[in-house]
């Protein structure tokens, strides 16, 4: 019945985080919070009147759809003092009371590696993502991130494809999922991984929620990489997180025209390790995980690259270039080189970007 | 003239043949007059609508100003056939015509069933312009008779060359030519059909791509979306497309002109064989591009018919504007019905579309400006529905041109419009000699009958196919756009690199 008051003291109004651990920390429990007297609430640090209300009327009614939520098999809630609660968690400043848990505790406890980045990335992005994903969770981590569109989704889906656990950190009760679209996501998470809050059930998406459950991937993983981030974005605020709680912080570099890597340029000047392999991860973490190289991939062609798609082919750099400026330093005619474009991006040396224009791939 | 006792009392009835004008067909409308005793009055039967009504008021005044009388008794004027509704100004010269020969003021010199008579009267009996007069001049000349029209209808009408047209000022003029006293003479301007095209494609600089592709559109007939960041030059390359398209001919020149004359809107005869380019506003209604009214009117796609309609902002048209093109794009042509009528307006165009790539404009220029999330993107992108999109052939991003491209002076070696529609009408040429109409226009079964691929470039379409996830659809229009290229190649056989290229131009999304 603690987990009772847990609850019910978390969803006392005027109460936050640290006001709760200051509560804590006086009474030691909080079943004792709603047991003692009002001089001994007003000395732990409760003032506030409405408070103080709370906590003289509340009653279990309130915790009623949290009790509810809980009756399926996979759906958990842990207490800080929960011997499943995750112990890498458990070390930053202000760790969550309770973490709601769809899913498998067992995975929280296993090291795990954090992906974070736009919500808009790039298709060289978007790639970079999961093919760390996989490789990453290949050696044996399990890939934390926060479900969001973009990077966030990527990492999951390619954490998944390879049969690997994920970990979805939710910045909404797990009542619902955000954004909905990943619906289908969230259940394939349950499945192979857990999905994980410490919003009570039935929160909506609000926005100031989702930097706070940032604290939450950071802290559950040894390191976050970032994979893209423009400066002002709420994977820097992660970034930042994760250097607060002393975890190592990957970035991986890309053109310095591109608006998507100012974020991880910026955090690689501040300090950040430059990441162009798993390789680069793995040297960081202090944990002796297998090291099973992967096979290389083996590209199909449709047709040959011939002698003038080499020329295209030397032309293209990594930043985008469009069909006309191809045409104006190829020399070749309009056809030609479209003609040579698509042959190329068939056998996988070149891609399309959504910049209109044409980039190597590796 | 005619003179018949009945019952005692003289009766006098004429008869006098002009059009009506019911979407492009012109059908004969015969004017009869009957003058009989009795009660003064002047009643039109014959479904005349609002101004064929007030027509009795200006013949009144304008027969009395110009010094006739208007006959005692009973006047009854009968337009036959008479469940065709007729409007407009253009039955007061015929209807006066009536009441002076049917009265006997006039004796007719000539043989009055051989002309018809189109025209507005004015109070004073001057005549006045009046709107949709061509498709009539082109019928009458089919049926051999002469015309009789206001003075100012007819720098429009010699667009007809041929039709024996005689345009008068007045109505006593008239009425000197029917009773022999003056002539009418035939206009002799000779319209100066000099086709000049103020937009070049000399004028764009870059665009090599976006101007390849605008030449097999322009080639084949194909339909063409471009989409890129505001200010790429989507609507500037899109307007110089009718500079590369060969000149209309005399006969779809003419229909183009009769649409434009039914849709009361004047043709500048230094436009007459260039073909139109039609831009209108996505504010525009569904009946604004497919035509309407209770009389009904041809809409934007007819007016662009045997050119371009030019759809700017796309994905701004409101979906059910849009979904209304779906069938004229298939069929060449519009069906418009109201209650009182049905009409059929050709719309064979080729629809040029331009959109942004999001709804700022400006995702992936290569700069931060585009703050747009992936479902906003996609949800702009999902405007234009699958069947439309099904419809068209060729997709283009077109990138901004960098700022040194701008600045640089013009190129002396860009190409022309008239170099390039030489080569567009060689390969319209090629076309209709083999197949008698535009790639485009092919159907499913002629496009299996006709174009043929060998096995290895069948092989290597569906292995692209595959590799970019078109849908079957997909497959016919890569074929009619190969094809194209093919012609422009002088290829008789679709080769591996036409192939490729037409692919190049069919992807929607990445």
């Amino acid at each position: 019945m603690d987990l009772v008051y847990w609850l019910l003291l978390l969803k006392a109004p005027y109460l936050g985080i640290k006001t709760f651990y200051k509560a804590l920390k006086y009474f030691e429990s909080p079943q004792q919070v709603f047991l003692a007297s009002h001089i001994d609430r007003v000395k732990a640090g409760l003032f506030r009147k409405q408070t103080l209300e709370y906590l003289k009327s509340a009653d279990v009614n309130l915790v009623q759809t949290d009790l509810d939520w809980l009756q399926d098999d996979r759906c958990h809630i842990l207490t800080l003092i929960d011997k499943h609660y995750p112990a890498q968690l458990k070390t930053i400043a202000d760790p969550p009371p309770v973490l709601y848990i769809r899913g498998d505790i067992a995975c929280l406890s296993q090291p795990q590696i954090a992906i974070v980045g736009s919500r808009n990335p790039s298709t060289g992005g978007g790639q970079n993502a999961a093919q760390f994903a996989t490789e990453l969770s290949k050696r044996g981590l399990i890939i934390t991130s926060g479900m969001a569109s973009g990077i966030d989704a990527k990492a999951h889906i390619s954490a998944l494809e390879s049969g690997a656990q994920t970990i979805a950190v939710c910045g909404t009760g797990l009542d619902r999922i955000y954004p909905a679209k990943h619906k289908s996501l969230a259940h394939q998470i349950t499945l192979q991984g857990a999905l994980i809050s410490e919003f009570s059930i039935g929160t909506a998406p609000i926005a100031s929620n989702f930097p706070r459950r940032n604290r939450i991937i950071s802290g559950l993983s040894l390191g976050t990489l970032v994979v893209e981030a423009t400066i002002k974005s709420g994977t820097m605020i992660t970034a930042k997180l994760a250097v607060e709680q002393g975890r190592d912080v990957f970035a991986i570099p890309s053109s310095i025209h591109n608006p998507l890597a100012e974020g991880c340029h910026d955090l690689i000047k501040q300090g950040a390790k430059l990441t162009s392999s798993v390789d680069d991860i793995i040297a960081e973490l202090p944990l002796g995980l297998l090291d099973c190289t992967l096979p290389k991939k083996t590209s199909q062609s449709t047709k040959e690259i011939d002698k003038t798609g080499f020329k295209v082919l030397k032309c293209l750099s990594y930043e985008a270039l469009t069909v006309d400026q191809l045409v104006e330093k190829t020399q070749l005619s309009t056809q030609v080189v479209t003609q040579e474009l698509l042959l190329l991006e068939f056998n996988n040396r070149i891609e399309k970007t959504s910049a209109q224009g044409y980039v190597l791939i590796k | 003239m005619e003179l018949r006792r009945i019952g005692g009392s003289v009766s006098q009835l004429s008869k006098v043949f002009t059009r009506a004008s019911t979407g492009l067909d012109a059908p004969v409308v015969t004017i009869e007059v009957h003058i009989s005793g009795g009660l003064p009055g002047f009643s039109i039967v014959g479904l005349p609508e609002g101004a064929v009504r007030e027509s009795k008021d200006r013949v009144r005044s304008a027969l009395m100003n110009s010094r006739f009388k208007l006959p005692k008794g009973r006047i009854t004027v009968s337009l036959a056939p008479a469940n065709l509704p007729k409007s407009s100004g253009r039955y007061d010269l015929p209807i006066a015509l009536g009441v002076l020969i049917a009265s006997g003021q006039i004796k007719p010199d000539i043989d009055i069933a051989q002309f018809e008579f189109y025209g507005e009267l004015g109070l004073d009996g001057l005549l006045h312009s009046t709107e949709g007069l061509l498709p009539a001049v082109i019928a009458a000349h089919k049926d051999s008779h002469d015309l009789v029209i206001p003075y100012d209808n007819h720098e429009q009408c010699v667009l007809a060359q041929e039709a024996r047209i005689l345009p008068a000022k007045n109505l006593l003029q008239v009425c000197e030519f029917i009773t022999g006293i003056g002539t009418l003479e035939r206009p002799m301007i000779q319209p100066d059909f000099d086709t000049k095209h103020d937009k070049n494609f000399s004028q764009v600089k870059g665009q090599y791509h976006a101007k390849r592709a605008l030449e097999i559109a322009a080639s084949g007939g194909h339909n063409l979306l471009l989409r890129g960041t505001p200010g790429s030059g989507k609507t500037m390359l899109a307007e110089r497309l009718p500079s590369i398209l060969p000149s209309l001919d005399n006969e779809a020149a003419l229909q183009r002109a009769a649409i434009y004359s039914v849709a009361n809107k004047s043709i500048d005869l230094s436009q007459f064989y260039i073909r139109p380019f039609r831009s209108p506003h996505h504010s525009s209604s569904a009946v604004a591009l497919v035509g309407g009214g209770s009389s009904p009117r041809p809409g934007e796609i007819s007016l662009a018919h045997g050119g371009v309609l030019f759809l700017d902002e796309l994905p701004e048209f409101p979906r059910h504007v849009l979904e209304v093109l779906r069938q004229p794009l298939e069929s060449g042509e519009v069906h418009v019905s109201r209650a009182q009528q049905q009409v059929t307006f050709p719309a064979n165009f080729q629809l040029v579309g331009a959109m942004n790539p999001c709804p700022c404009g400006y995702y992936g220029d290569g700069t931060s400006k585009c703050h747009c999330t992936e479902d906003q993107i996609s949800k702009y992108q999902m405007k234009i529905s699958g069947p439309l999109l099904d419809r068209i052939d060729m997709i283009l991003d077109v990138p901004p041109v960098s700022k040194e491209v701008l600045l640089s002076p013009q190129d002396k070696t860009t190409e022309n419009s008239e170099t390039i529609r030489v080569r567009v009408l060689d390969c319209y040429n090629r076309q209709l000699k083999r197949q008698g109409k535009l790639n485009d226009q092919l159907d499913a079964n002629e496009v299996d009958s006709l174009i043929i691929l060998s096995a290895d470039n069948k092989q290597l379409l569906e292995n692209v196919m595959d590799q970019l996830h078109l849908s079957a659809r997909a497959y016919h229009r890569i074929l009619k756009v190969a094809r194209t290229i093919a012609d422009l190649d002088h290829a008789d056989t679709i080769e591996s690199q036409h192939l490729i290229e037409a692919i190049g131009y069919r992807r929607y999304n990445g």
